[in-house]
């Protein structure tokens, strides 16, 4: 199938997943409208969740989840080493995720309160940024497949991708969406990247902030605003720090 | 009997997570047939102390990347038995089909892309270009409309965002639901053909006595809430579940183990059908008939088949659920005032049956925190299953491959959700 009359290059991608859910890798098996179509676009070199084949070589690389092993930071290297694009996908690749939450916590009593006196070897929670080069992060808790869709386009074609620098305040607007804040809820709406199509706002629950900063957030401002309406500096933290993708504490 | 084999089979495919099989036969003694989880361990239950009750959902459905909605349900059951919460009936009904749909993307996604492609003898399922399979189209149509109601009332295929403590949050139109109806009733056509190809697979004959555990079904098929029942005869409170669970930690494996009346117990799909096929729609019958599935079945891959038959169950279920949402609809949410107690959710999960129990402060913050999930209750069972498989298809002249490829595919049967089970 020729595009623009060149025939387009198949790369071979491999698909990777250290700790975390698993559930943004699924995503790629969604979007049946043109599922046969996406995964056409590509030759499928590993994807041990769906496939039990196994080629050594690929071009690019996604990889779910954060790093909290030393195996797991030694496959990671393996695979900078190999791929020639190593995509992060999803926010626990990009900023250590809900993982990321167990940092607060002292490693030794947390273990013992899980496994007793069997305790198993977890490293604080690292993003894939933290180890190695990443030539192109896909945040969101999940992932949306029309954005991973859009992004191996860009990948396959060798063009840069470029976010959206407008907050999810905007994909609410756009969508004539009540505002969760003006509601009375807390909402994140106001700091985090837009391009989600404001799916949470949408489904009634204010925005959790799982896609990262939009452009120049304004953390001071929000937090005076949240403090203002009455929510406690106790709430605001635990939001702004849930999916690690925020960088900063109140 | 086979002489010498050793095989090491690191990162099974085709099964959500990491998890390894270690086979040595040696001058025809079974030295090891192993089953051994090595997903990193998370510690949810450490991360959810100190959150307040909003983020509980929210958290815990990010244990799980195919049973968010399982896992958000059973966590907003917690929360609202810890503070005294009875949420209304229409909220009461979208929970269920939300949780249908959750037990449709799962199921079939195990039958079609991690189960179907060693009886069809491929790597896996994926289109070959410009010419995807009569296979890959029919998973795809029934992972569609098992996404469809997902985003209808959960808000998202993954994650829930409208499964809130007290409710419900959004109310889908009566033209959407109108819409899925027609959707859901056009997928049992579907449904038939799968039936018809998972009837043309052979399924190894392999069985293994053991104990089922789900919920009991007293009104239809149980899949939220209500008492405990194990096929050797015990019966408990869903809030005395760790008296149904047991669970212990093993060395060398990063998931818990489980054990109730005999070393190991089986939940899932084949454990809700032994337990409870008295209550099934007639039309389920009817494909576990087809399909050769006779309770009580100790056949540990015919647990594929239950979840067909599970699927046909749950779509007969759901369009009668939309029938009464357009019906009478009614209030989607309930107030919820925070107390301190301790409250306990259980779940049919598409895996088997989950456990979330918080305990909480005055001010609806967590003290503590306890999740027991499908495949945790599961390893035991899959462990104690390799080696009389081992032992009962090793027979001279079996290849190697070939022994390896029933192992795996005895894990697969079993849906093991590793990620979930380190938690």
């Amino acid at each position: 199938m020729n595009y623009l009359g060149i025939k387009p290059v198949r790369p071979r991608v491999a698909i990777f997943g250290f700790t975390g859910c698993e559930g943004c890798q699924l995503q790629l098996a969604n979007g049946e409208e043109d599922l046969a179509e996406f995964l056409s676009a590509m030759r499928i070199a590993r994807f041990r969740e769906l496939s039990s084949a196994d080629e050594e070589a690929y071009d690019i690389a996604l990889v779910e989840g954060a790093v909290t092993r030393g195996d797991e930071e030694e496959r990671l290297l393996e695979i900078r080493d190999r791929a020639r694009v190593l995509v992060a996908l999803g926010s626990c690749a990009c900023y250590g995720g809900v993982p990321r939450l167990k940092n607060c916590f002292d490693p030794v009593e947390m273990n013992h309160e899980v496994y007793g006196c069997h305790p198993r070897e977890s490293l604080p929670t690292r993003s894939l940024r933290e180890i190695v080069t990443v030539d192109q992060e896909i945040p969101g808790c999940p992932v949306a497949k029309v954005e991973v869709e859009r992004i191996i386009q860009h990948l396959i074609w060798g063009l840069p991708y470029r976010f959206p620098a407008y907050p999810v305040c905007l994909e609410c607007k756009q969508r004539y969406i009540l505002c969760r804040f003006e509601q009375g809820e807390l909402c994140l709406g106001p700091l985090t990247r837009g391009g989600c199509l404001a799916t949470c706002p949408r489904g009634g629950l204010g925005c959790w902030g799982c896609r990262g900063p939009a452009a120049e957030p304004n953390y001071g401002e929000f937090i005076a605003i949240a403090r203002q309406r009455g929510f406690t500096l106790r709430e605001i933290k635990e939001r702004l720090s849930f999916f690690g993708g925020l960088e900063v504490t109140p | 009997m086979k002489i010498n084999l050793s095989r090491e089979l690191p990162h099974l495919a085709r099964i959500e997570g990491h998890g390894n099989i270690h086979l040595t036969v040696t001058q025809g003694e079974i030295l090891e047939a192993r089953w051994e989880v090595v997903e990193s361990p998370r510690f949810f239950e450490v991360m959810l102390k100190g959150k307040h009750y909003s983020s509980a959902g929210i958290l815990t459905a990010r244990i799980c990347g195919i049973c968010s909605i399982g896992h958000c349900l059973a966590s907003l059951r917690a929360t609202e038995q810890a503070f005294g919460v009875t949420i209304p009936e229409t909220a009461r009904s979208l929970r269920l089909l939300a949780k249908h749909g959750e037990t449709l993307q799962s199921h079939w996604l195990h039958l079609f892309f991690l189960a179907g492609p060693d009886f069809l003898d491929l790597p896996n399922l994926f289109p070959l270009p410009g010419s995807p399979s009569e296979i890959f189209q029919l998973a795809r149509r029934l992972r569609g409309v098992a996404n469809r109601i997902c985003d209808l009332i959960a808000g998202r295929t993954t994650h829930p965002v409208s499964l809130q403590p007290g409710g419900v949050a959004v109310m889908p139109s009566r033209e959407k639901l109108m819409t899925l109806r027609e959707e859901l009733h056009r997928s049992l056509e579907d449904i038939r053909l799968t039936v018809d190809l998972f009837g043309s697979f052979e399924i190894p004959d392999f069985v293994r006595e053991t104990e089922f555990v789900s919920l009991k079904g007293v009104s239809g098929y149980p899949w939220i809430g209500g008492r405990l029942l194990s096929s050797d005869g015990v019966e408990e409170a869903e809030n005395d579940y760790r008296r149904m669970t047991n669970e212990y930690v093993l060395p060398g494996n990063s998931s818990k183990m489980c054990r109730l009346s005999r070393p190991s117990f089986a939940v899932g799909a084949l454990a809700r059908f032994n337990n409870n096929f008295r209550m099934l729609h007639p039309e389920a019958l009817l494909a576990a008939d087809r399909l050769g599935l006779v309770p009580i079945c100790h056949n540990p891959f015919m647990n594929n088949i239950a979840q067909i038959v599970e699927c046909v169950q749950v779509t007969h279920e759901a369009i009668r659920i939309v029938d009464d949402l357009t019906s009478h609809p009614g209030d989607i949410m309930a107030i919820v005032t925070p107390r301190s107690g301790e409250g306990v959710g259980a779940i049919e999960a598409p895996r088997g049956t989950l456990y979330h129990r918080y305990e909480y402060d005055e001010k609806g913050y967590i003290l503590r925190a306890d999740c027991v999930i499908p495949t945790t209750q599961n390893n035991a069972n899959i462990h104690l299953d390799l080696a009389p498989l081992v032992r009962r298809y090793a027979v001279e002249g079996m290849t190697d491959r070939r022994l390896e490829l029933l192992c795996s595919m005895l894990v697969r049967a079993y849906d093991p959700c590793l990620s979930c089970s380190v938690h």
